[in-house]
C-alpha cells in the first residue's frame, strides 16, 4: 500500500510486519521515532505477541537480545552512534554466537565533540564485528531491507544490522509502498533456531574454546558472511517475486556502462549523486555511479566487474579512518587491485555537513581531470584550520579546540552549507 | 550368629545429607533424584565456596521450577571451571555471554519464554542469573539494576567471595576492608583494602523495593536451599546473595571452608537475613556473637593485621562494623528466644 510517511515509522511497521517476539530500546538520537513507533503498536496490541523492553543502555540492549534471541526469539533492537559503541563488546558476543538479532543503525557521527548530525562513523567502526550490514539508500530500501534482513540472518544464524542515514532518511516523510502481512508472511517464514535454550534439550551455550579451536570457530564466521555473499543477490530475486519490486544485493550501478569516472558511495547520498551525474551526462561527461548496498560481507567480486571499466573512481565516503583516510576507500581499493584504476579518496558530509550538488559537481570536473589529491576532504574550510594551528603553535593552553574553531567561524548554533 | 545392631547416626539430625527424615523433610542435596545441575568433573579448586553453593542453589531452582530451568552465567570462575568445551558440567539449559551483562541477558530470556508461553509454543520455564561478586557489584551492576527496577521475572544468584579470583585474586567493591588483594596490597600506613563506605548489594537490592531479597552463606545449606525455594515460588525480580569462601584467595584451608562462612555469620561480619519489598522480614540469629578476630585470624588476607605488632585499630574497626551488621539486621538472639 502507498503511504506518505516518516522514514522511522515506515521502518517501525515493517518490523513489526515481521513479526517480532523481543523488542529492546534504549533512546539515542536520531533512532528513537523507530522504537516510539514499536513501543506504541506494542501497547496498542497491534503488534501482538510481542515483548517491549525500555532497558537502561544500550550495552543492555544488546544484552537482551542475546538472552531473548538465545532463547528462541525473534529479536530486533536499534541504536545509533555513541550507542552502538556503548554495547560494541555485546555486538561482538551476538556474532560470535551466531544470534540472528536484526538491529537497525540510524548512522551519525562519533564524538567527541558530541554531534547528533549524519555520517557513517558508527557502524563503519564496527566494519570487522562479524554482523552483516545493509545500507539503505531510500526510505523504501530501509523498510525492504529490513524484511529482508529477518531472513537473511535467520537463514544463516548471523546478525544483521541495517543503515539508514540518521535524520536524512530517518526523518524523511517519503512515499514508501507499505507490504501486506500477507506478503511478507510469504517470505519470511517462523524463526527455526540452530541453537536454543531449552529444557527438553540442555545444551551449553557461549562457553570458552582454547587456542585449538579458536581460529575455525572465527573462520566459521568468514565462511557464514562468503554464504551471505551468494544468498544476499539471490534473496533480492526471492523479494522481487513477492512484493515486485528489486531491492537490496550486494551493488548497484548507475549508468555505469560507458562511464569513465566512477563514483562509488552508501547510503541516501547516492540520490544526490545520481542527480549530479544525470546532469554532467547531458553536458557530455561520462560519469557513473556505484551503490554498496553490502558493506559486510564486502561484494569484492561486483565492486571489481563495476569499476573494471572506467579509468577513474570517486569514493566518496562519510567516514574517516584517522590517520589513513578512507574506510569504504580501503576495502574498495583491495577489490580493484592490478586493474591499474587511478582512485580517489573523498570524506564528506562528517558530522552532518550538507554534501552539495555542486561541490560534488565541482569534485567530479576536477576527478575527471585529474585533478584530486589521493584523499579530499569535501568543502573543508582551510582557513578555519589553519588560524587554529596557529593557535596552537603560540599558546601552549591553547583551550578546547573545538570551541576555539567555532568562535573563530563567529557561528550561533550550527551553520550549515 | 550374633547380630550387630545397627545404629542410624543421622537420626533426627537435619543435616543435609540425611535421609533418613521424612521426605518433605528432606534437603533437595539428599533427594537421589535430585538434578545435579552442576554435575562432578568440574575444575573448581578444592574447598571452592563458589562450586558449593552453586551446587545447592541451581538444584534447588531445579526442584522448585519443576526442571524447567535456564541459567545465564556471567563471565567468571563459575563460568571457567564448570565449561571450557567441549566439556560442561552443566545439565541445565546454560548461557554465558558476559561479563558485565548476565542480568541484562537472563532478562532477555525470560522475555522470549514469555512470549512462547503466550503463543502456546513453550511451558513455564524460569530464568535464574549468577555471578561472582565482581561481576555483580561492579561491572554487571547497571543491568543488574535495570533488571531490579523493571522487575523482570529473573532470579539473580550473586556467589561473593570478595574479590576477583578467577584473574588472581583483585580488588572488588565486595572486598571487606583490610582485606590483601593483588590490588590491595598490605603496604603502607593503611594496609590492605581501604574502609570505604561499604556497597553491600543485597541493601542496594532492597532499596529498589523488589519482591525479594536474601542473603546466605554455605555454611547452612538448608537455608540456602529454603531461600532458593521461596524465591522461585515468587514472580517478579528476586537477589539472593551469597557468601562463599575462596580458598586460594583468602589463603584459608580447603577443609575450613564452611567453618570460614559459619564464623562471617556467628560474628556478624556477614548478616544472614531475608527480604520483602525492601523491608527486612526475618535474620538468622547468632546465638553468642564472637570476635571477629575468630574469623579474620585463619586467613591469610589479614595475616598483616596479626603479627609482631597486632593492628589493634583495624581489627576494632571491622569489630565494629560487625556490630553494627548485629544492630541494623537484629541478628543477636533476644534471651529466651
Amino acid at each position: 500500500m502507498l503511504k506518505q510517511c516518516e522514514g522511522s515509522h515506515a521502518v517501525a511497521e515493517a518490523v513489526a510486519l515481521c513479526r517480532p517476539e523481543v523488542i529492546c530500546a534504549y533512546p539515542i538520537s536520531p533512532q528513537t521515532h523507530i522504537v516510539e513507533g514499536l513501543g506504541e503498536m506494542c501497547k496498542s496490541g497491534e503488534l501482538a505477541d510481542c515483548e517491549f523492553i525500555n532497558v537502561e543502555s544500550e550495552f543492555a540492549a544488546m544484552s537482551v537480545a542475546i538472552g531473548s534471541s538465545a532463547a528462541g526469539a525473534r529479536t530486533y533492537t536499534a541504536t545509533a552512534s555513541q550507542g552502538l559503541l556503548y554495547m560494541v563488546e555485546a555486538v561482538y558476543n551476538a556474532s560470535g554466537l551466531g544470534l540472528p538479532i536484526v538491529m537497525t543503525v540510524a548512522n551519525r557521527a562519533i564524538g567527541a565533540p558530541i554531534n547528533i548530525w549524519n555520517d557513517h562513523s558508527d557502524s563503519l567502526s564496527q566494519r570487522d564485528c562479524g554482523w552483516i550490514q545493509l545500507f539503505a539508500e531510500t526510505n523504501q530500501e530501509a523498510l525492504d531491507l529490513h524484511i529482508q534482513a529477518f531472513k537473511l540472518a535467520e537463514e544463516l544464524s548471523l546478525p544483521i544490522m541495517v543503515c539508514m542515514d540518521g535524520f536524512i532518511l530517518t526523518h524523511a516523510y517519503e512515499r514508501v509502498d507499505m507490504p501486506t502481512q500477507e506478503q511478507v508472511d510469504a517470505f519470511l517464514p517462523p524463526y527455526e533456531p540452530r541453537q536454543v535454550l531449552d529444557p527438553a534439550e540442555p545444551v551449553s551455550i557461549g562457553a570458552m574454546v582454547g587456542p585449538e579451536a579458536f581460529m575455525e570457530v572465527r573462520y566459521l564466521a568468514h565462511a557464514k558472511q562468503m554464504q551471505a555473499l551468494e544468498r544476499i543477490p539471490q534473496m533480492a530475486e526471492e523479494f522481487q517475486k513477492v512484493f515486485g519490486r528489486k531491492i537490496g544485493g550486494l551493488t548497484h550501478t548507475y549508468c555505469g556502462e560507458d562511464a569513465e569516472t566512477m563514483v562509488v558511495a552508501m547510503g541516501s547520498v547516492l540520490g544526490t549523486i545520481k542527480d549530479v551525474v544525470d546532469e554532467m551526462r547531458s553536458a557530455g561527461h561520462k560519469v557513473g555511479v556505484l551503490g554498496i548496498t553490502s558493506f559486510r560481507p564486502f561484494p569484492l567480486d561486483a565492486v571489481r566487474e563495476a569499476l573494471k571499466g572506467c579509468k577513474r573512481f570517486v569514493i566518496l565516503e562519510k567516514s574517516l579512518a584517522v590517520g589513513i583516510g578512507g574506510i569504504v576507500a580501503t576495502n574498495v581499493r583491495l577489490a580493484v587491485t592490478g586493474l591499474g584504476l587511478q582512485g580517489y579518496t573523498v570524506v564528506a558530509g562528517l558530522g552532518g555537513r550538507a554534501i552539495t550538488k555542486k561541490s560534488l559537481h565541482a569534485l567530479f570536473i576536477r576527478a575527471g581531470r585529474g585533478e584530486l589529491g589521493p584523499l579530499t576532504f569535501l568543502d573543508l574550510d582551510w582557513e578555519v584550520i589553519n588560524r587554529q594551528l596557529e593557535r596552537e603553535r603560540l599558546t601552549r593552553r591553547s583551550g578546547p579546540a573545538a570551541e576555539s574553531m567555532l568562535r573563530d567561524l563567529g557561528t550561533v548554533a550550527s551553520k550549515i552549507a | 550368629m550374633s547380630l550387630q545392631p545397627v545404629k542410624f547416626y543421622q537420626t533426627g539430625t537435619f543435616t543435609v545429607g540425611n535421609r533418613l527424615l521424612a521426605p518433605e523433610e528432606r534437603s533437595v542435596q539428599a533427594n537421589m533424584q535430585r538434578t545435579n545441575s552442576l554435575n562432578s568433573g568440574h575444575r573448581a579448586c578444592q574447598g571452592c565456596g563458589e562450586a558449593l553453593g552453586a551446587r545447592y542453589a541451581i538444584d534447588a531452582a531445579m526442584n522448585a521450577s519443576n526442571r524447567q530451568l535456564i541459567a545465564a552465567n556471567a563471565t567468571g570462575c563459575l563460568e571457567v571451571f564448570s565449561t571450557p568445551y567441549p566439556e560442561t558440567s552443566w545439565q541445565i539449559p546454560w548461557i554465558h555471554s558476559l561479563f558485565g551483562n548476565t542480568a541484562a541477558v537472563a532478562t532477555g530470556i525470560a522475555a522470549a519464554i514469555k512470549i512462547k508461553k503466550q503463543k502456546g509454543q513453550g511451558g513455564d520455564v524460569r530464568v535464574v542469573a549468577q555471578g561472582g561478586d565482581g561481576g555483580t557489584t561492579d561491572i554487571g551492576f547497571g543491568c543488574l539494576s535495570g533488571m531490579f527496577e523493571r522487575n523482570d521475572d529473573v532470579l539473580y544468584i550473586c556467589y561473593d567471595n570478595g574479590g576477583y579470583m578467577n584473574t588472581g585474586v583483585q580488588r572488588s567493591s565486595a572486598t571487606p576492608p583490610a582485606a590483601r588483594t593483588a590490588t590491595t596490597m598490605p603496604l603502607g600506613p593503611e594496609p590492605g583494602n581501604q574502609f570505604g563506605q561499604g556497597k553491600f548489594l543485597p541493601a542496594i537490592a532492597m532499596a529498589h523495593e523488589i519482591p525479594y531479597v536474601a542473603t546466605a552463606t554455605v555454611a547452612d545449606l538448608r537455608d540456602l536451599e529454603y531461600k532458593v525455594t521461596h524465591a522461585m515460588s515468587i514472580r517478579g525480580a528476586r537477589y539472593i546473595h551469597i557468601l562463599v569462601p575462596c580458598p586460594l584467595g583468602w589463603g584459608t584451608a580447603s577443609h575450613d571452608t564452611i567453618r570460614m562462612a559459619r564464623l562471617a555469620k556467628e560474628t556478624g561480619i556477614f548478616p544472614v537475613f531475608e527480604a520483602e519489598y525492601g523491608v527486612v522480614k526475618s535474620a538468622l540469629a547468632i546465638r553468642r556473637p564472637l570476635p571477629v578476630e575468630e574469623y579474620l585470624r585463619p586467613q591469610k588476607r589479614y595475616a598483616h593485621l596479626f603479627g609482631k605488632s597486632p593492628a589493634v585499630e583495624t581489627i576494632a574497626r571491622i569489630q565494629a562494623l560487625a556490630d553494627k551488621n548485629i544492630r541494623k539486621y537484629g541478628l543477636q538472639a533476644r534471651k529466651g528466644a
